[in-house]
């Protein structure tokens, strides 16, 4: 079994890493994950399965680490060996499109992300690391882990700030301010239940619910832009609505027509100030090659795009935390 | 059928009755220890004279080793001290990058497929002064197959260029503290730490799971604790699924299976929900020589990696605090379990800050479940201090500590992790005893050597191997350290009651000594020699083995 060959000739699978101290709802999320896989071949590794209520009936077939889940989808328990896991999932007849790496509670994302780059195999697509939102000020502070928390927010991509269902909204606007200054090379968002859109896990592309606006729509001529324009808006369901905190993102589509340092307008639309939760896209770059952007939070990458895409990017934002204007200005030929 | 063996002195551990002249055997257990006319009192006899001139005592107890030293041996030994193989043979001490090169060519044109790899253990750079192992210098042995060397202490592996290439790692846009590198930007050999040693170490010849032993491994292992007086040892730390277990028993019930095994299942990979389900399964098929049913918690990593927990002011160094293997919820689950059960955990700590955790959570747990015959153990325990101790005292927990790290890792110590006040206090013995906290000491074969009379020099003469003494407060007596390797590690291990000492009853297990381990100095403590052990009745030449 020659694996050499694999190095250079598949593209890198993306890895999300999903951390976070015990209770603050990685579990729920990866089901979450996994209840909306959408057709997109995933495997999520878990540092052990007994904690995973994976619905019955999404299984269908477990031996010994590995559980098979209908739609190609894959669930392995990793135990302390993650690297030997992952070389499992590239043995695989069918590989992953997508892998997401639930640490544990007590694990430092940034070190598994650290070792994820070591292989080529797999590309780090973001650190997600969630928050039980009515502890995490007293728990960056506990005598034991409170160094353990705050290096794991650190590290953080993207921070979930889970649990909202049990915030009053007063509460939850402190709460994300205060971890907003504490850590603020991340992007925030709020979730109850775990429950974020896929679009924001999974990256766009592969979602179906984006609608594509006519860029001639009020919406993007009032954006002054021409080819810019917020495409679609959609809520969390229904349940987070009760709450007091009803939070909307925003998907925007960028058309980029003109030939770009994809580096240099990745790193500007991973900005903090443009506000961007999620963005993915193909441009030109200057020596006519064209490129592959993402962005999850503040981790930008780019690479050769397969051949034949139409350029232009998709990004998603908190619908009243983005900045247009700027996100504009960093698009703008020249 | 009796059997009485006549010996120049029989050391007991029985404090009513320490030393005897013969001990008499019966079904692989004690018959009774005295003098020839008080046990010919039990009937007909046949009396066994082959240990005249030996000295007998309780067979050696190790607390904390693990099986896989026998698999280990598979590879080239490549450390700076001399150490005995299961064969028997000292393997010399390679005192330069040169003869490690050596030693390993030697191996090398031994090999039959010139792709196969060259795999070596122990080596520890710290004595070569500054000079690291290359990928270079490795290449010397070969640049056709992969070459990789595993550190003494574990942490650190070094490997060639070839071992590097097949795991892809021989490129120059690596970004890792593991992963050092030189002057061309690629990656000097050295790896540190198991995220970025097991991908190469697979390609260099380590098999996957680097703790798990195999049957021929096992085996090899048992010959190792006959050369060293061993007649109860270890697992520490397995997984222990069902094909092991099955493999365990099978092997170590074999007739001719000298030592008696108890393997402890680690808390990785499960819930304590599921881990505490599995002990308890594991419980009911616990046999005489390969018993079940306790718990190894990991609550932090090592000094010399750096990963363990640390009060203020932390590494001597400066380095940033360590990591915890398992967090305080976890913990406290599995100890209220424990408790509910019966199960005895011990728990691995290595820096104060993780033996302050121990402390509270067992005290929330004893809370719930009041006991105070729990034995829960601290394994390792190297920077407890007073305070702690006294604390441990009245939770009524026991200490195994590890010795030998004064001798393999003192000096270091002493100048880069954790400074020399606390070195000078590092597994404080003397303390521990004090407080009245039953005490064992321990070798964590393979990493440091099994043999539980060195590890009783060790804790006796608090040597560095630089030749220093270091905490000589925390020195303990010849008697005491013999104690711990017999009786102390057997409370340990819950087992008192079984092995421990010759006494009516227990197990007949010896240690057959060349010399008296009471009067000669103690500096010769660890130059005694092992003619073999009598385990359950059985009698083990080491030449035989």
């Amino acid at each position: 079994m020659n694996k050499d060959c694999a190095f250079n000739l598949k593209p890198a699978v993306p890895v999300t890493i999903i951390g976070g101290y015990l209770g603050s709802g990685k579990t729920t999320l990866v089901n979450h994950i996994l209840r909306n896989a959408n057709g997109l071949r995933l495997a999520v590794l878990v540092n052990d399965f007994g904690e995973l209520p994976i619905d019955a009936e999404l299984i269908e077939a477990q031996d010994g680490d590995v559980i098979s889940l209908s739609g190609g989808c894959v669930c392995c328990s990793y135990g302390d060996d993650l690297s030997l896991a992952l070389q499992k999932l590239l043995e695989q007849d069918i590989p992953a499109e997508q892998i997401f790496i639930e640490a544990s509670g007590v694990a430092v994302p940034g070190a598994i992300g650290k070792s994820l780059s070591l292989l080529r195999a797999f590309r780090l697509e973001g650190i997600v690391v969630l928050a039980d939102a009515t502890t995490v000020q007293a728990a960056v502070d506990e005598k034991y882990i409170g160094d353990t928390v705050q290096r794991q927010l650190r590290d953080a991509d993207l921070i979930v700030l889970n649990k909202q269902d049990l915030l009053s909204m007063p509460e939850s606007v402190e709460v994300r301010e205060w971890v907003n200054e504490r850590f603020n090379q991340a992007r925030l968002v709020e979730a109850a239940f775990g429950r974020i859109p896929p679009e924001v896990l999974f990256g766009v592309g592969r979602s179906q619910r984006i609608l594509i606006l006519d860029k001639n729509t009020p919406s993007a001529m009032a954006a002054g832009y021409p080819g810019a324009g917020v495409v679609n808006e959609f809520q969390l369901d229904e349940t987070s609505l009760e709450h007091n905190v009803s939070k909307t993102f925003s998907t925007i589509k960028l058309e980029v027509d003109h030939s770009v340092d994809a580096d240099a307008l990745a790193a500007s639309l991973a900005d903090k100030r443009c506000g961007l939760v999620r963005a993915k896209g193909f441009v030109m770059s200057h020596n006519n090659t064209l490129k592959t952007i993402q962005i999850v939070g503040r981790r930008w990458s780019v690479s050769d795009a397969p051949a034949g895409v139409k350029t232009g990017l998709v990004c998603i934002a908190l619908s009243n935390d983005f900045s247009e204007c700027m996100i504009r200005s960093v698009c703008k030929p020249g | 059928m009796t059997t009485i063996y006549s010996a120049k002195k029989i050391i007991t551990m029985n404090p009513a009755r320490p030393v005897v002249s013969h001990v008499a055997v019966r079904d692989g257990r004690i018959l009774g220890a005295g003098t020839l006319s008080e046990l010919a009192g039990f009937g007909s006899y046949t009396l066994d004279e082959r240990f005249a001139g030996k000295v007998l005592m309780p067979g050696l107890v190790e607390g904390h080793c693990h099986t896989v030293e026998g698999k280990w041996w598979r590879y080239v030994y490549c450390g700076f001290h001399d150490r005995m193989d299961p064969n028997g043979r000292i393997w010399s001490g390679l005192a330069s990058i040169e003869k490690v090169i050596e030693r390993l060519k030697e191996k090398e044109v031994s090999l039959e497929n010139s792709t196969d790899a060259l795999t070596g253990w122990a080596i520890d750079p710290i004595y070569y002064s500054t000079r690291k192992i290359t990928r270079q210098d490795l290449d010397r042995v070969s640049t056709t197959r992969p070459i990789g060397i595993m550190h003494a202490s574990g942490h650190i592996m070094s490997v060639n260029s070839k071992a590097l290439e097949l795991a892809d790692y021989l490129r120059t846009d690596i970004e890792h503290d593991g992963v050092p590198l030189g002057d061309d930007g690629l990656p000097t050999g050295e790896l540190k730490g198991p995220d970025v040693m097991r991908p190469v170490g697979q390609k260099a010849g380590f098999s996957d799971n680097m703790l798990e032993f195999d049957e021929p491994g096992l085996i090899d292992f048992a010959r190792l604790c006959v050369r060293a007086g061993v007649t109860t040892a270890t697992d520490l730390a397995a997984e222990l699924g069902n094909n092991t277990v099955d493999m365990g028993i099978r092997v170590t019930g074999a007739d001719d299976f000298p030592v008696r095994i108890m393997a402890l299942r680690f808390h990785h990979g499960v819930t304590p929900e599921a881990l505490i389900e599995h002990v308890r399964a594991l419980q009911s098929r616990s046999s005489d020589r390969f018993r079940l049913g306790k718990i190894k918690v990991i609550a932090d990593g090592s000094i010399q990696g750096f990963s363990a927990r640390m009060n203020w002011p932390g590494y001597y160094n400066g380095a940033p605090n360590g990591l915890w293997y398992i967090a305080p919820e976890q913990m406290l689950s599995i100890y209220e379990m424990a408790l509910e059960y019966d199960i005895q955990v011990h728990t691995h700590t290595n820096g104060d800050e993780a033996t302050d955790l121990v402390l509270d959570t067992l005290s929330a747990a004893l809370k719930k479940h009041p006991t105070t015959h729990h034995r829960f153990t601290i394994q390792h325990g190297q920077l407890i201090n007073a305070a702690q101790y006294r604390r441990l005292a009245k939770l009524n927990m026991c200490v195994n500590h590890f010795a030998n790290h004064h001798f393999y890792w003192g000096d270091e110590h002493y100048q880069l992790t954790v400074g020399p006040e606390r070195a000078e206090r590092m597994n404080a013995c003397r303390t521990a005893l004090d407080n009245g906290i039953p005490l064992a000491i321990h070798s964590d074969a393979p990493i440091t050597p099994l043999s539980p009379l060195f590890t009783a020099w060790c804790a006796v003469n608090r040597l560095t191997s630089s030749g220093r003494t270091q905490g000589e407060y925390e020195k303990i007596t010849v008697d005491e350290a013999l104690y711990a390797i017999t009786l102390g590690a057997a409370y340990t291990l819950n087992m008192d009651d079984e092995v421990g000492s010759i006494e009516i009853g227990k197990h007949a297990d010896f240690a057959v000594l060349d010399d008296d381990p009471t009067s000669v100095p103690a500096a010769e403590l660890k130059d005694i020699a092992v003619w073999g052990t009598v385990q359950a009745g059985r009698v083990f030449a080491a030449s035989d083995v």
